[in-house]
């Protein structure tokens, strides 16, 4: 299979038992992301992003449907993806260093070994001089940093990243966004990005997914092919601002339908 | 202008001029309270003001008669009896015996409750199952077991041992579980994600996460083990401070028991100041 996509999200779908009845979360949805593809995803509240990464990442058994990576079944198996959460999750009693080792460290790496890889990583993006520190001194952004490399660390091939630069402000998270950029540039890994945020979202992409809510599905896959390395400036592009309005007219259509309904 | 109009009609004083002055109420003139700080050796000196008075009111009221010596003794006599419990009586044996059931009972409450808390975490089906049982016995007054601990363990050290863990088991496994509750959801989400096993989890991340919560009861278990070793002792025991208390006072030695009141009361201060420091040095290190 020459076309086997990196990661296939087939069919899958969730369905919550609640005092209620059954919760639909998860309308079945399909998704392929090929080999070193960076996908934004981005969809109100509730349309099922964090549950997607869940099921992905093997923490939640989907209600039905598989996920592939390589084409091979990969439902419900641990440690097959890099997962950042919302929070850094940071250990306070470990220094920046031994935080970001703690994939290696988990998968049996000699602590050493994983130091030895880890230190340079840490010195090329951006950590110099915070290697020996806890987490507790550390900036918003470094944290995220640092948290961002230790999914990285994991050395897993796809990596999911929920709203990683949520809680930052303006100005960190353009710095973050770039940071990030060239991180992706660096490591060709695959990454399925969540956000709320859709300049965010079609400035970091090769593809936006958006999402509507209940049950959560995709409305439309959009391609964004603007070429890269992309300058801040892309974003006053007008093939950036059709791509924007496009995504901004999905969501509010689905916020509308909700509206009417309710 | 329009703006001064419709200020005007609101207040509904049409073109009158506004008063230039607010009437004078007198409102009363406070200023900010001051706690003044005295200098640490007026502070001292006052302490040890209130010693000495005390005592040399208690003395003086003993040789006068207005205080009853018989049932409170006096300064002079406990000095006396003081001298001669360490020299004469059995002071080192009975420190050594308490001491000894404090620490071991304080060791084995703390340790084996921490880990009862701790296994919490393993299961919420053995959590919920167990935790009842721990509630009544927490609940229970453990010095009403005394007796019952004293005619199985015997009269040695091992039934004291015994009651000082009953009595500080308890405070440490509820603590411990409830650093175990606090921890958060998203942490063990984010061990899994990496494949972590039950095992590592555990040991990488609750442990170190619960280990504030172990450390921030061991200066209350310390006063708790004293306690239950003292009252062991009371009941029955052929040494220590708890011993020496009730035999002064059965035979109404009243000195004899301010004596052993009195160096029970620096054991005391120096279990808890020395636990209080490890204490620290354990907070320090693990916290950041």
């Amino acid at each position: 299979m020459a076309s086997c996509p990196k990661l296939r999200i087939d069919e899958v779908s969730m369905a919550f038992k609640t005092p209620a009845g059954l919760y639909s979360a998860l309308a079945p949805i399909t998704l392929d992301i090929p080999e070193g593809r960076f996908v934004s995803l981005i969809g109100p509240s509730g349309c099922g992003k964090s549950t997607i990464f869940n099921i992905v990442a093997g923490l939640l058994e989907p209600t039905s449907g598989r996920v592939l990576i390589d084409g091979i079944e990969a439902t419900g198996t641990i440690g097959r993806v890099g997962y950042m959460l919302q929070k850094d999750l940071l250990l306070p009693w470990r220094t920046v260093l031994d935080n970001t080792v703690l994939g290696m460290e988990i998968q049996g790496v000699p602590m050493h070994e994983a130091r030895g890889r880890a230190l340079p990583l840490l010195r090329r993006y951006g950590l110099t001089g915070f290697e020996y520190l806890y987490p507790s001194a550390l900036s918003g952004g470094m944290r995220q940093r640092a948290a961002l490399l230790r999914t990285l660390l994991f050395d897993t091939d796809i990596i999911l990243l929920d709203e990683p630069f949520g809680a930052l402000d303006a100005q960190t998270k353009l710095h973050m966004q770039e940071w990030l950029l060239r991180l992706w540039s660096d490591f060709r890994k695959t990454v399925v990005f969540v956000t709320h945020d859709v300049e965010e979202a079609v400035f970091l992409a090769d593809e936006v997914v958006v999402m509507g809510t209940r049950p959560g599905h995709i409305l439309e896959a959009i391609e964004v092919p603007v070429a890269r390395p992309r300058l801040r400036t892309v974003a006053l592009s007008p093939e950036f601002i059709t791509i924007k309005q496009r995504c901004l007219e999905l969501l509010n259509v689905n916020a509308a339908a909700l509206g009417e309904a309710a | 202008m329009a703006l001064q109009d419709t200020v005007g009609r609101l207040s509904g004083t049409e073109a009158a001029p506004p008063p230039a002055t607010i009437p004078a109420v007198a409102k009363p003139v406070r200023r900010l309270p001051v706690n003044k700080d005295w200098p640490a050796w007026a502070i001292v000196a006052t302490q040890i003001g209130i010693l000495v008075a005390v005592i040399g009111l208690w003395e003086l009221g003993a040789q006068t008669g207005t205080i009853d010596a018989f049932f409170w003794s006096q300064p002079s006599a406990i000095a006396r009896t003081l001298v001669i419990f360490f020299t004469a009586g059995d002071a080192w044996t009975d420190i050594a015996f308490t001491f000894q059931s404090t620490i071991y009972g304080f060791m084995l409450g703390t340790t084996a409750g921490s880990l009862l808390g701790l296994s919490f975490w393993w299961s919420r089906n053995y959590a919920a199952i167990v935790q009842p049982y721990v509630i009544c016995f927490e609940s229970l007054p453990k010095l009403a077991l005394a007796p019952l601990v004293i005619l199985v363990f015997g009269l040695g050290l091992a039934s004291k041992i015994a009651i000082a863990t009953a009595l500080t088991l308890v405070v440490s496994t509820l603590t411990t579980y409830a650093g175990v509750k606090a921890l958060d959801p998203d942490g063990e989400k984010l061990f899994y994600s990496l494949g972590a096993s039950r095992w590592q989890v555990f040991r990488k991340l609750v442990v170190p996460f619960s280990l504030p919560w172990i450390i921030s009861v061991l200066r209350v278990n310390i006063g708790l083990a004293l306690t239950g070793a003292i009252v062991g002792e009371f009941i029955a025991s052929q040494h220590g401070l708890g011993r020496a208390i009730l035999y002064a006072g059965q035979t109404y030695d009243i000195a004899l028991v301010w004596v052993a009141v009195l160096v029970l009361s620096m054991l005391a201060v120096i279990m808890y100041v020395s636990v209080s420091w490890v204490e620290r040095l354990l907070q320090k290190g693990v916290t950041h």
